[in-house]
């Protein structure tokens, strides 16, 4: 897809995203926001997936398709509107986010079957483990797919996510690229102050990964062109993570850059003000 | 009258290594994972004839959940395995959310449950395994009584398509099941029938069980004895069935009384069909060293304790 399509799908996944969490005030919109590119990315241009009719056709298995994985379960707005987007499940349903019967629940799960997603997440930390089993499960099975894994930069506090750091590149899970968005805060503010990670690139390259950044995770091409360079460094012995650059709240002026809306929905004039900054390129839910 | 005999002794974790060999030859789908405790664990039967389809972890119990989490995404039937200790409460948030909420397909293999793991004290002797597991919705929670039945559990979970906690231990205790046995999830095994005390027994207790009922008999009091294999889902016909004709219960399990056996024939109790109840269970507390046969006397496990409080139970009828 041309880079200019892929920019208005992200317009419109951030509709999507600061609609729903203004539908049922409550959610994650800054982290969703900062991560919208990247999705958009995988699903619309670089990932393999089944598609029957222009839409996309869910199996929990995943054989011969490309798998992604998202760890930080809270960013699931970003999560659900490309799914919908992309045709796994009705766009209408965006309405009934974090609502009572919802498929849509506050954090992904298998529980409700919603189409797209494999496993629960949410508590932080474990996504990286579950993505790595199930390259192995790939590699078992003689499918040369990938596996993709999104991460937060808080949640590499999380001590699990160093057992995987460790396991990954001894067992030479080398089809697995992940990613850890950067965006520099969490809940009780940047993540400098908070808990300072230091240098992930680094840690990463001594755990024995194969290490690179995206400087502009919210340019849809460097986006792109990033992932396409992760694929490339794929395959050879080495699981390859992607250190992603955004802006957290990026694409709303007023929620860019700050933890202050990591976890806060908009009020009516908030949304009003957020939606007249995204073009509405899809026609929303 | 002897109604169960014994020829040879073993452990219960060597059944699941048996049964992990047979699986290993069986079923392709079939992949073992260990945290650094291979050979504890009894797997390398299993390892040298299928050394693709085992993963080493290291010491990395929260990893280990993850990773057969993701392996079931692709049609593979993980069995991740270590100490039940680090099996169940160190990992609890990852089984909790990537494998019971998520519905996976793991079998989560459990070996040095309870006090009879021995020396190495309560660190490592968790007491409140079976508690944790039951209470996840959609968990199978299983603890096999000797050799044979922990081999044909092992090979049966396989079968079954959803999470799985499998326990087992490590002190040589009596094989007295059959070793062709159809292994039933969900269904009870009468041991022997009786008419005054029925006998609920778990694991290493069934053999206690067995015992006191021998005693019990000598001193004219019929015991029926019934091994409640699969703690979740609870076989609350069988259950009911039996106490109906005894009219009252002793539970019996190597395990804390809060939140264990007891508890769920407790509850079948409560809500059917009231009688009296004695547990033998281990009195909210944690273990110590010692050797097994010490624990299970300081503890209160043994076959006298059972006779004992099958008469605290008939005399409260």
């Amino acid at each position: 897809m041309e880079i200019e399509q892929l920019e208005k799908v992200a317009s419109q996944v951030r509709r999507d995203i600061v609609r729903m969490v203004h539908g049922c005030q409550s959610g994650h919109p800054g982290g969703s926001l900062g991560c919208a590119d990247l999705l958009v990315g995988l699903y619309f241009d670089h990932m393999l997936i089944k598609e029957e009719d222009g839409k996309a056709v869910f199996d929990m298995n995943g054989t011969g398709e490309d798998l992604f994985f998202l760890s930080n379960g809270h960013i699931s707005p970003v999560w659900y509107s490309v799914l919908a987007r992309k045709g796994y499940f009705p766009v209408e349903e965006m309405a009934t986010f974090r609502k009572l019967d919802s498929r849509l629940q506050g954090h992904p799960t298998t529980h409700e079957d919603l189409p797209g997603i494999r496993i629960a997440s949410g508590s932080l930390g474990q996504g990286l483990s579950v993505a790595i089993g199930a390259a192995m499960a790939k590699k078992l099975n003689g499918d040369d797919r990938f596996v993709y894994c999104l991460m937060g930069d808080g949640e590499q506090q999380e001590g699990q996510v160093w057992e995987a750091a460790t396991f990954a590149p001894h067992h030479m899970v080398d089809n697995l690229i992940a990613f850890i968005d950067l965006n520099g805060q969490q809940i009780d503010g940047p993540t400098v102050k908070v808990m300072n990670n230091r240098d992930l690139g680094a840690k990463y390259e001594a755990f024995g990964w194969e290490v690179m950044e995206v400087k502009e995770g919210n340019d849809m091409a460097s986006v792109i062109k990033g992932l396409k360079e992760a694929k490339s460094k794929a395959g050879h012995g080495k699981p390859v993570m992607v250190l992603l650059n955004t802006g957290m709240g990026y694409g709303v002026d007023f929620m860019m850059g700050s933890h202050k809306w990591h976890g806060v929905a908009p009020n009516d004039e908030q949304l009003a003000a957020a939606l007249a900054q995204l073009e509405e390129s899809l026609g929303d839910y | 009258m002897k109604k169960y005999t014994f020829t040879e002794k073993k452990d219960t974790r060597s059944g699941f290594g048996a049964g992990m060999q047979v699986l290993g030859q069986q079923n392709p789908d079939v992949v073992a994972l260990c945290a650094d405790l291979v050979g504890s664990l009894k797997l390398d039967a299993f390892i040298k004839e299928n050394p693709e389809r085992f993963i080493q972890c290291g010491i990395s119990e929260a990893n280990m959940i993850g990773v057969s989490a993701g392996l079931t995404i692709g049609g593979k039937i993980p069995f991740a395995t270590t100490f039940a200790n680090f099996a169940t409460g160190r990992v609890y948030d990852q089984i909790r959310q990537s494998v019971a909420y998520s519905g996976k397909n793991v079998k989560i293999c459990a070996s040095h449950a309870g006090l009879t793991l021995g020396e190495d004290g309560a660190t490592h002797q968790i007491l409140e395994d079976l508690g944790m597991m039951k209470m996840l919705p959609g968990m199978t929670v299983i603890n096999p009584c000797d050799f044979n039945q922990t081999k044909a559990a092992t090979i049966a979970i396989a079968e079954y398509d959803g999470p799985v906690y499998l326990r087992f231990g490590r002190p040589v205790v009596p094989i007295f099941t059959d070793p062709d046995q159809k292994f039933e999830i969900g269904k009870a095994w009468m041991v022997s029938e009786g008419t005054d005390v029925s006998i609920f027994a778990t694991g290493h207790l069934v053999w206690e069980a067995i015992q006191a009922g021998e005693q019990l008999e000598a001193e004219g009091i019929s015991a029926e004895i019934i091994n409640i294999h699969t703690i979740k889902p609870l076989d609350e016909e069988a259950i009911l069935k039996s106490v109906a004709k005894t009219g009252c219960a002793v539970t019996a399990e190597e395990h804390n009384r809060i939140g264990g056996l007891g508890d769920s024939v407790a509850q079948v109790l409560i809500k059917n069909q009231l009688v009296p109840q004695e547990y033998i269970a281990v009195d909210d507390s944690f273990g110590e060293s010692g050797t097994p046969a010490q624990l299970m006397e300081k503890y209160g496990l043994t076959a006298k304790d059972i006779v004992a409080a099958a008469k605290r139970a008939i005399a409260r009828k």
